[in-house]
């Protein structure tokens, strides 16, 4: 039904593979056979109303919840049983929606965790946090990256929210993800904070996978290469953002309102 | 063992359950809806049986000792909610367990104080210091099986109140949902008062019928206490039927352990809580997702 | 979490240290065995603070490895003889360690209220083992008539018997621990886990391993709560199944809120403070023990960053720090 709308792709190296997922919450069914898959190189959005499955899609992607059927794939790896600290070691970072830092660390300490996450020793207990190159060099590159140069040493809690929001993915960065899921980055944000965001999510598709869950309509429109639609849990169209916009079931369902805007 | 040793050691385990759920019950409660961890619960399990020794013999009569301390229980619990509990909504557990431990030191040294640290006896009312004939050569207390019949009343009550009552339905949702009452809590300074105030009579209550079959000494309260945990542990937090089957559960192990394996029976409990955290790490009734 | 110590701390700690050599130079033996028993307790605190203060999990069977360790050295001492410190300190090392392994294995599987309530009860479990069975003497405790010893082909190097010896043994061990802990504290472990307490989802998230990193750390903290009931124990000479007892686990607690939940030595310094005030309380009235709650009541409400608040009150000077290092975690949900 949603075949007409797959673009061919040109570079086509998929990162991450989703497989009829489907969860069940007793007798709701979230999520019910959705199928999506990201490739390296593209942003990808999933958008839909209020109760479409979004969140639940992304949980299942990070491993925060399991499927009730179905697969995940990153690459050729099987993650569908991965617990998420594993999934973020096969290579899987992700931000939430609620801001979730360690509000007690200083921003320098926040991203240098998270770069450690992924160093070849995370949990050495000889020798300090400061003596790897590696991790020092990852971490700074992230703060740098996200726009937080000279912001290191303030306490992650005094940070504005914008610049959480920034934390949040230079915290991702530092782990070195070859796929990104980012849970509404723009939630609650001014219009200049979301600017800088955006601008920060534009250029985190060199080299990556993005997946994006998102409210904000002009963002997504000019973030995305791909968009999947959802409602009641189930995909309704997945395509490029001027094929998308202009299917008629997406327009019957979601887009009405915001065709103006968008 | 034949059917009457059995049904005898029967009784016995739901008579021990019985009790069991009657103290872990208001644990169970104190922390579904107040979300606070009680340490100096099997404090007043210790206190409650004292009192039932102090005031039977004041009175001579075991039901006034009875009416007596749950309200003495009642009224403690009500002012300590007011004094210190009240101060711990929101705190972090670590302040709830040192603050209660502080409270076991101060109700061990006044019950020094008031009792002293000898061991007592107290009699069961008269009419039901009886024994019945099961066969030749085998009898049961009616004392006991009084107990089992007054837990059971006191269990319809508690279930009746939380499935019937706007009061059960906090409960109801403090189990579910501790965030929400804790958002509603706020609202209902009273309720937490009394709720509060009822776990401890409900602690007192367990030592006080207890105490005409067991002896009334210092150190009752600690082991009670332990025994609650693994009450709520096994039935889930907040739950006050998952307390009845856990109750049940630990009474029904720990009778027939030391039957059967009498050399490990002291441990057979912990074992039974290490099956139920390795199968359902929340509680046999708990939610399944913490 | 500030893991670099100032200046003036190191200063002060190299005082502190001098002095704690010199005191049985100049001090008589008892407050020489004094001092040694509040840092045995003071160790005891400081390795309960790695899962509490640095991990965020509120254990209540320390005690329970406290006093196995010390019952692994009374088991192992012979009747007229005195026990090789060479294999019975690893040893009761090993089955504190291992039982910390089986009972944080089981214990971790729960979060918050439940990880309190399952840790009591397991701690129990080993009090009424060694309460219930003859093991070692059932409800009575058992003797150590002879402190261990190292002996090199029959030639007696070290002897725990002597008081002064003893001391510095013990001082030598408390060194090794703070040296040891603060260096998994600023180690990437001691950050991870650090974390785990902060947001356990989100270190989730990053890829740490949580159950694993504070299996460790439960592990390792039991291994030290071992060195110090071994050492309880060989100075008591004697031990009981109080040792591992609640009571025991919760006085370390009080110990680790007096002395602050994010430093290393703050839990050393509780210790002395809660030593020196029982045995003040003690001396003054027979009712102690009323006295102590209400103190540990205060102590909870007036001052939940431990004593260290006391001081930029009494100083008078207030330094505004943007972080709040000695404020314990908010409540966490089961």
């Amino acid at each position: 039904m949603r075949q007409p709308f797959r673009r061919k792709r040109v570079m086509s190296e998929v990162a991450l593979q989703a497989t009829r997922l489907t969860k069940h919450f007793g007798g709701l069914k979230a999520v019910s056979d959705v199928s999506l898959d990201v490739h390296r190189g593209e942003i990808h959005a999933v958008i839909g109303p209020n109760g479409a499955g979004k969140s639940t899609l992304i949980n299942l992607l990070s491993g925060e919840l399991l499927p009730t059927s179905g697969a995940i794939k990153t690459g050729a790896l099987d993650i569908t049983t991965f617990a998420p600290d594993r999934r973020a070691r096969a290579g899987l970072g992700r931000a939430y929606q609620k801001t979730t830092i360690f509000a007690q660390f200083t921003v320098h300490e926040n991203v240098r965790l998270a770069a450690q996450a992924r160093s070849h020793a995370p949990l050495k207990m000889f020798g300090g946090i400061g003596s790897d190159t590696a991790i020092k060099q990852r971490t700074q590159d992230a703060i740098v990256k996200a726009g937080l140069a000279g912001r290191g040493e303030i306490v992650a809690a005094k940070l504005s929210h914008g610049e959480q929001r920034q934390l949040e993915i230079a915290m991702v960065l530092a782990t070195d993800p070859g796929i990104i899921l980012l849970d509404e980055p723009l939630a609650g944000m001014g219009t200049s904070e979301a600017r800088r965001i955006v601008d920060l999510i534009a250029s985190l598709r060199i080299g990556r996978a993005v997946l994006i869950v998102e409210h904000d309509m002009d963002a997504v429109f000019e973030l995305a290469d791909r968009l999947t639609v959802m409602q009641d849990g189930r995909v309704i169209a997945t395509g490029a953002p001027q094929e998308v916009r202009a299917h008629p079931a997406v327009r019957a369902a979601y887009l009405g309102s915001h065709e103006g805007a968008a | 063992m034949d059917l009457a040793t059995f049904a005898v050691q029967l009784l016995n385990a739901v008579q021990y359950g019985m009790v069991l759920f009657l103290v872990a019950s208001g644990l169970t409660l104190v922390f579904g809806i107040l979300g606070v961890i009680n340490l100096a619960h099997g404090a007043f399990y210790m206190l409650g049986a004292y009192l039932a020794y102090w005031l039977s013999a004041y009175t001579g009569n075991f039901a006034l000792a009875m009416i007596g301390g749950v309200a003495i229980a009642f009224v403690a619990g009500m002012l300590l909610e007011t004094v210190f509990v009240r101060l711990l909504y929101g705190r972090d557990h670590l302040a709830q367990v040192l603050l209660s431990f502080g409270l076991i030191l101060v109700i061990d040294e006044i019950r020094q104080i008031l009792f002293g640290k000898d061991v007592h006896s107290v009699a069961p009312p008269a009419w039901l210091s009886g024994s019945i004939q099961l066969t030749n050569n085998l009898s049961y207390p009616v004392y006991r099986l009084a107990i089992c019949a007054f837990c059971i009343a006191v269990a319809a009550i508690i279930f009746l109140v939380i499935t019937r009552t706007k009061v059960g339905m906090i409960v109801r949702a403090g189990a579910e949902n501790r965030e929400m009452t804790r958002v509603l809590g706020i609202k209902f300074d009273q309720v937490n008062r009394y709720v509060f105030a009822v776990g401890i009579a409900l602690a007192a209550l367990g030592g006080i019928v207890v105490a005409p079959i067991s002896t009334v000494f210092p150190g009752m309260g600690d082991s009670m206490l332990i025994l609650s945990f693994v009450v709520v542990v096994l039935g889930g937090i907040g739950s006050v039927a998952g307390a009845a089957v856990g109750a049940l559960l630990i009474g029904l192990t720990d009778t027939f352990g030391k039957v059967f394996f009498p050399s490990v029976a002291s441990i057979l409990i912990y074992l039974l809580m290490a099956a139920v955290l390795l199968w359902r790490p929340n509680g046999i009734l708990g939610r399944k997702d913490a | 979490m500030n893991m670099t110590a100032p200046r003036n701390q190191t200063i002060i700690m190299a005082v502190l240290l001098i002095a704690a050599i010199a005191l049985p130079f100049v001090a008589s033996t008892y407050y020489v065995q004094f001092v040694g028993k509040a840092f045995i307790m003071g160790m005891l605190a400081m390795a309960l603070n790695l899962v509490v203060g640095h991990g965020g999990l509120v254990s209540l069977c320390h005690g329970a490895f406290f006093g196995l360790a010390g019952y692994i050295l009374a088991m192992t001492t012979p009747k007229y003889d005195a026990a090789s410190l060479m294999w019975t300190l690893p040893l009761a090392m090993l089955a504190s360690a291992g039982a910390a392994l089986v009972i944080g294995a089981l214990a971790l599987r729960t979060r918050g209220i439940y990880f309190i309530m399952v840790t009591l009860a397991f701690g129990e479990m080993l009090f009424f083992f060694f309460h219930d069975t003859k093991v070692a003497g059932g409800s009575d405790g058992a003797f150590i008539n002879t402190k261990p010893e190292i002996a090199l082909f029959g030639t007696q190097l070290l002897d725990l018997d002597k008081p002064i010896a003893f001391y510095f043994v013990v001082l030598a061990c408390l060194v090794g621990v703070v040296a040891l802990l603060t260096m998994i504290v600023r180690s990437p472990f001691g950050h991870a886990l650090a974390a785990a307490r902060d947001n356990e989802r989100r270190a989730r998230s990053l890829g740490f391993p949580i159950f694993r990193i504070r299996l460790t750390a439960f592990v390792i903290s039991g291994a030290l709560a071992g060195l110090a009931g071994y050492l309880a124990a060989a100075q008591f000479g004697f031990v009981a199944p109080q040792m591992l007892g609640w009571h025991v686990s919760a006085t370390i607690l009080v110990m680790v809120l007096i002395g602050g939940l994010r430093s290393v030595t703050g839990p050393l310094i509780g210790a002395l403070v809660l030593i020196a005030l029982e045995e003040f309380l003690k001396a003054t009235t027979d009712h102690w023990k009323l006295a102590e709650g209400l103190v540990i009541i205060a102590i909870v409400l007036a001052l939940p960053g431990g004593v260290r608040q006391l001081w930029p009150m009494i100083s008078g000077t207030r330094k505004e720090t943007g972080r709040a290092p000695a404020v314990p975690a908010k409540a966490r949900h089961v």
